[in-house]
C-alpha cells in the first residue's frame, strides 16, 4: 500500500498548479490592465448630430437651419468643415481639453488636410472657444479666432443673444476661412493622402513582391508543361493564391460627404489651435 | 530530367511564399513595433515644435512689455534666463530612451513656464500694456501654444504607452525578440498632479 506518499505527492502537485495558476492571473491581470487602463480621464462627449449640434438648446429651428446653410455653404467652396456644438456642461473640464477631444472624436475636417473648426459655446460655464483644425493653424491663428471671440461673439453673448452671437462669429470666421481666394482653391485641391501610413507602403512592397513570386512560379511551371517531358506528372493549375482584404489598405474612404442629414466628419486632426473666451 | 528537378526546385518556393503571403495578409503585427516607435517619434518631434514655438515668441513678448518699472524688470531677466536654458540644453541623439536627459529637458521647460506665468501675472498690474494691440495677439498666441504644448505632451504621453506595451507584452515580445532586440522603452514625461486629476464639477459657479 503506498497510498500515504502517492496522496502526499497529489497534494504538493495540486499547490504547484494552483501557485501556476494564480501566477497566470496575475499576469493576465498585468496584461488586461495595460490594455484597458486609459492613460487620461476623458468626459462624455455630446453625440454628433450634423453641423450644428445644440445640446444646450440655445437656437430656434430657424437659427439652426440658417446657421446649416451657412456651414454647408462653406463646406461647397472650400472644403473646410465648421461645426457647431453647444454644450449643457463642461463636466469641469477646461474648455481647451474638452474641445480638442471633441474635435478629434468626431474627426471634423477632411483627413490628411485637417481643415475642421469648431466652434464650442458652454453657456453655463459661460466659455466659448473656437477650436482650430491643424492645417488651418495658418489661417485661422490663435490671435484671429481670439479677436473674433472678443468682438464679435462675446458682446452679443453678454448681452443673451447667443444664436447672434454665434452667428456673427461663423460669419467671421467665415470670412477669415475664404478670405484668400488663390489660397482657398489651392486648400480645397489639397492632397487627401498627405499622410500616408508607412506601414501601408510596406503591405504593399510585400504583397507585390509575392505576386511576382507567383506569376514567376507560375510561369515556370507552364514551361515545364509546355516543355512536354514524358512522366512529369503535370500538379493541378499551379499556385493561385488571392491575399484578401488585410484590413490596413483600401480603408481611407470615410465620411466628409454630405449627402442629406447624415453629415459626419472626415477625419480631420487637432493640435490645440485657437483661442477661448468668457463672459 | 532537368525539368523534374525544376518543378521541385519550385515547390519549396511556392511554400514559402504561400507563408509569406499568410504572414503578410493575417495582421499579425510585425509592423507594430516599428509603426508604433514611429508614431511615438512624431509626437516626441510635435513636443519640441511646440516648445520652439514657445522659444521663438519671447523675445516679441519681452519687447512689447518693456514698458515696465523698475522693481518689475527682475521678472523680464527671469524670462530671458530661462529661455537661454532651454535653447542651450544639449539634446542627445538618444533623449528618448534616456530617461535623465528626458527630465533634464522637461526641468528646463518647466522652469521657463513658471517664469512665464509669472511675468503674466505681472502684466495684470500695467493697464496700458496689457490693453495693447500688440500684447492682446502676442497672449493669445502665447495661451494657444501652452495649449498646444499641453496637448503635444498627452499624444507624446499616450504614444510613448502603447509602445511600451507593445514591446512588453505578449506579442509583441517575441517580436521584439526576433527582429527588433534593439527596441528600448521609451522614456516619458511625468505627468504633474494637476494634469493628472480628474477636475471637480464646481456647481458653486453661476
Amino acid at each position: 500500500m503506498a497510498g500515504a506518499p502517492n496522496a502526499a505527492r497529489s497534494f504538493t502537485l495540486h499547490n504547484e498548479h494552483r501557485a501556476l495558476a494564480r501566477a497566470m492571473l496575475l499576469l493576465l491581470f498585468v496584461v488586461l490592465l495595460a490594455f484597458f487602463a486609459p492613460a487620461f480621464a476623458e468626459p462624455v462627449y455630446p453625440q454628433l448630430s450634423g453641423r450644428v449640434t445644440d445640446e444646450a438648446g440655445l437656437l430656434t429651428p430657424q437659427d439652426k437651419a440658417e446657421i446649416e446653410k451657412a456651414l454647408a455653404d462653406l463646406e461647397q467652396t472650400s472644403t473646410d468643415q465648421l461645426a457647431v456644438v453647444t454644450v449643457k456642461s463642461l463636466q469641469g473640464y477646461p474648455i481647451e481639453d474638452f474641445g480638442v477631444g471633441l474635435g478629434r472624436k468626431w474627426g471634423i475636417g477632411q483627413k490628411g488636410k485637417d481643415n475642421g473648426v469648431l466652434l464650442i459655446v458652454a453657456p453655463n460655464d459661460r466659455k466659448v472657444r473656437i477650436e482650430v483644425g491643424r492645417r488651418l493653424e495658418p489661417f485661422m491663428t490663435d490671435t484671429m479666432s481670439s479677436l473674433i471671440i472678443q468682438n464679435a461673439i462675446l458682446p452679443k453673448f453678454r448681452r443673451g443673444d447667443f444664436a447672434g452671437g454665434i452667428k456673427d462669429g461663423i460669419r467671421d470666421i467665415k470670412s477669415v476661412l475664404l478670405g484668400d481666394a488663390e489660397e482657398v482653391k489651392r486648400r480645397a485641391a489639397g492632397g487627401r493622402t498627405t499622410q500616408d501610413d508607412p506601414s501601408d507602403m510596406m503591405n504593399l512592397f510585400i504583397f507585390l513582391l509575392i505576386f511576382a513570386f507567383i506569376v514567376w512560379i507560375n510561369y515556370r511551371q507552364s514551361q515545364v508543361v509546355q516543355s512536354g517531358v514524358p512522366g512529369s506528372r503535370r500538379r493541378g493549375g499551379g499556385v493561385v493564391i488571392i491575399p484578401g482584404g488585410s484590413g490596413s489598405w483600401g480603408g481611407g474612404w470615410s465620411g466628409g460627404g454630405d449627402s442629406g442629414g447624415g453629415w459626419s466628419g472626415g477625419g480631420g486632426d487637432f493640435g490645440g489651435g485657437g483661442a477661448s473666451g468668457s463672459w | 530530367m532537368i525539368a523534374v528537378t525544376r518543378t521541385f526546385i519550385a515547390r519549396p518556393i511556392a511554400f514559402l511564399a504561400i507563408i509569406m503571403a499568410g504572414l503578410s495578409v493575417a495582421g499579425c503585427g510585425i509592423n507594430a513595433i516599428p509603426t508604433e516607435e514611429q508614431q511615438a517619434k512624431a509626437a516626441w518631434s510635435e513636443v519640441q515644435s511646440q516648445y520652439k514655438r514657445r522659444s521663438d515668441l519671447i523675445p516679441n513678448l519681452v519687447s512689447s512689455v518693456k514698458g515696465f518699472a523698475d522693481q518689475e524688470k527682475s521678472v523680464l531677466t527671469e524670462v530671458t534666463k530661462a529661455r537661454e536654458q532651454t535653447t542651450n540644453i544639449q539634446l542627445p541623439p538618444d533623449i528618448l530612451t534616456n530617461p535623465e536627459a528626458m527630465k533634464k529637458f522637461q526641468d528646463a521647460q518647466a522652469t521657463l513656464s513658471g517664469a512665464l506665468g509669472r511675468l503674466m501675472a505681472v502684466v495684470e498690474r500695467y493697464p496700458d500694456i496689457k490693453s495693447g494691440q500688440n500684447f492682446l495677439a502676442l497672449q493669445s498666441e502665447l495661451a494657444g501654444t501652452e495649449n498646444r504644448i499641453a496637448i503635444a505632451r498627452r499624444d507624446y504621453i499616450e504614444a510613448v504607452r502603447r509602445y511600451n506595451t507593445e514591446i512588453s507584452t505578449f506579442p509583441g515580445r517575441l517580436w521584439k525578440m526576433a527582429l527588433y532586440p534593439q527596441a528600448k522603452e521609451m522614456a516619458t514625461f511625468e505627468v504633474s498632479p494637476e494634469e493628472q486629476k480628474v477636475p471637480k464639477v464646481d456647481f458653486s459657479k453661476p
